[in-house]
């Protein structure tokens, strides 16, 4: 498999509303990547794009749809969707297209425009349940990271304050973020804690808001690197993705199995065997403020149980010895589904290339990783990125 | 990514909207669906009617699997035969939810979460309410029992079971 590099990367506003069409949002996102990268669409060879349920738009092929927005006009092109995992996913789908040769350059552009579906989102969230086992019960979406959360705090004995430790973090590190909808440089753990119950154990502040936002990045083999003379290109060291039984109803929440396979895959990849060690930083995938706690330990960046207390600890702050999430997160910068590629790949390139402005760690960072999550608790998509 | 630099993106306010200050056009979708329920599952909610829950056997695996499926996931075999399971089960997990299917908000809390069923393989369950306990006596770990709506109401599907409610001492 030949080297695959980011060389640009490119972002919206995430919002609540966007006035912009989901092509318009595109093409914003993808232009500023091609600008950053120094190339344009003729050197591009292959176009992927990535982005959530169809129902939000109201639209079916939605890839096709906003396509044009993508530079993709009679070009090689597809639209990947793995739910929530698609915000990494793609990326990966960016990776092989380069990796096996047929492309040297290539454009990944993510979208969602979440607002279009009234009177919220919500309601066509509710079509990825089963529609015979559980769509009858009238469940909502929240329910599941309810669930989920409890299962997680009571198998660990985890507190509420230390959960909301990661919302606190994150809302604060996206002031630096120039994208940011969530950010808040006062907010504490009283705030996260004293917040409306939405569905227990989970709070409002626990979760990440609807957006509409796009993001996109440009990919280069090791070829198009030397000739395009890119001086920081940040390699993709590792990828994996995984995916559980829809069954979910049938395996024990607490820990997620699937990141884990994924990570291992990433892992094998970029030759690391000690990835608490081997790791410098991470954006784990943060939807809700105990998922970041959870995919820490998915991610193997420590045991089972352990990511809260090197959250209070202070390790994951920005200038600690893990940070996670210093871009704000989903939590902090929104969470326009697929478009959170914006936070996830975005940031680690930004990160390792030195360009995160106000967000930069401020000690010497050599590897990151990412993860995505999706669909009724089952999927994980991960990628390592290296200089 | 200088920060000083503009980035793309124009923010509206639910004003704009409703006061229709930008230009927008609407649609309701009037989509309709009926789901066969299949092989597995229609055995699953004939049986509900019946008061009763079943599983099916994977020999290979030597599993109970609850829902029951046609073919075990794990192996990728078909699975062999029925097995009938108790109506009690451990809750594994749950919410107390003061959000609708919409996100609108409800004072009355909906109890919801995952009960594993007593026959099936361990942690093996499905998504249903919880009744007969508050905020303050429910927990994970808790033993319940499902309460079935009477015969004459039950139509073959998983609101057959009303709620599971707390194991008493002594019952089965």
């Amino acid at each position: 498999m030949r080297k695959v590099a980011v060389i640009g990367a490119g972002m919206t506003l995430f919002r609540r509303r966007l006035m912009e069409t989901p092509k318009e949002l595109c093409f914003e996102a993808s232009r500023m990547a091609l600008d950053s990268a120094g190339v344009e669409m003729k050197d591009v060879d292959a176009v992927i794009s990535g982005s959530a349920p169809d129902a939000f738009d109201g639209v079916h092929m939605k890839g096709e749809y906003y396509s044009d927005g993508c530079g993709a006009y009679r070009k090689p092109y597809m639209r990947v969707y793995v739910g929530g995992g698609t915000g990494v996913f793609s990326a990966i789908a960016g990776w092989y297209h380069i990796a096996s040769g047929l492309a040297d350059i290539a454009l990944v552009v993510n979208e969602e425009k979440m607002s279009s579906c009234m009177p919220h989102p919500q309601s066509v969230f509710a079509y990825i349940w089963d529609p015979i086992l559980d769509r009858p019960l009238k469940p909502n979406l929240v329910w599941i990271f309810a669930m989920e959360m409890n299962r997680y705090m009571t198998i660990h004995n985890i507190k509420k304050e230390d959960i909301a430790r990661v919302a606190v973090k994150n809302k604060r590190n996206a002031v630096g973020h120039p994208c940011a909808q969530l950010a808040d440089p006062n907010i504490t753990v009283d705030d996260v804690l004293n917040s409306e119950v939405m569905a227990w154990p989970v709070q409002r502040l626990d979760i990440s808001p609807p957006s509409d936002g796009a993001a996109a990045v440009v990919m280069a083999s090791e070829d198009a690197v030397k000739k395009l003379k890119v001086e920081t290109p940040v390699w993709m060291k590792g990828v994996g993705w995984c995916i559980d039984s829809t069954m979910w109803t049938d395996r024990d929440l607490y820990f997620p199995e699937y990141v884990a396979s994924a990570a291992k895959m990433a892992y094998k990849m970029a030759k690391i065997d000690n990835p608490r060690k081997q790791i410098d930083f991470a954006e784990p995938y943060d939807p809700f403020d105990y998922k970041e706690l959870h995919h820490m330990e998915g991610l193997l960046l420590c045991k089972k149980g352990e990511a809260p207390i090197l959250t209070r600890e202070g390790v994951t702050q920005r200038d600690g010895d893990l940070p996670t999430c210093p871009s704000g997160g989903l939590l902090g910068v929104g969470n326009p589904i697929a478009a959170t590629m914006g936070q996830k790949i975005g940031e680690l390139y930004w990160q390792l290339s030195g360009q995160a402005g106000k967000r930069q760690i401020p000690h010497e960072i050599k590897t990151g990783v990412a993860n995505a999550w999706g669909d009724l608790m089952q999927y994980g998509s991960v990628v390592v990125m290296g200089v | 990514m200088g920060d000083t630099k503009q980035w793309p993106g124009i923010e509206l306010s639910s004003e704009d909207l409703i006061g229709k200050k930008v230009t927008q056009t609407r649609y309701h979708p009037k989509a309709q669906y009926s789901w066969a329920a299949g092989e597995a599952i229609s055995r699953f909610l004939n049986e509900l009617k019946e008061g009763k829950l079943i599983g099916r056997e994977c020999k290979h695996c030597k599993k109970i699997l609850f829902p029951p499926r046609m073919f075990c996931e794990q192996c990728f075999k078909p699975t062999s035969n029925w097995v009938y399971l108790k109506d009690t089960g451990t809750i594994q997990t749950y919410s107390i939810s003061y959000l609708d299917k919409d996100a609108r908000r409800i004072t009355d809390p909906i109890f919801v979460g995952v009960v594993s069923i007593d026959g099936a393989t361990e942690k093996m369950g499905i998504m249903h309410y919880f009744g007969e306990v508050t905020k303050d006596t429910i927990r994970i770990g808790m033993k319940v029992k499902a309460r079935w709506k009477p015969a004459i109401e039950r139509t073959g599907s998983v609101l057959d079971i009303e709620y599971f409610r707390p194991l008493k001492e002594g019952e089965q």
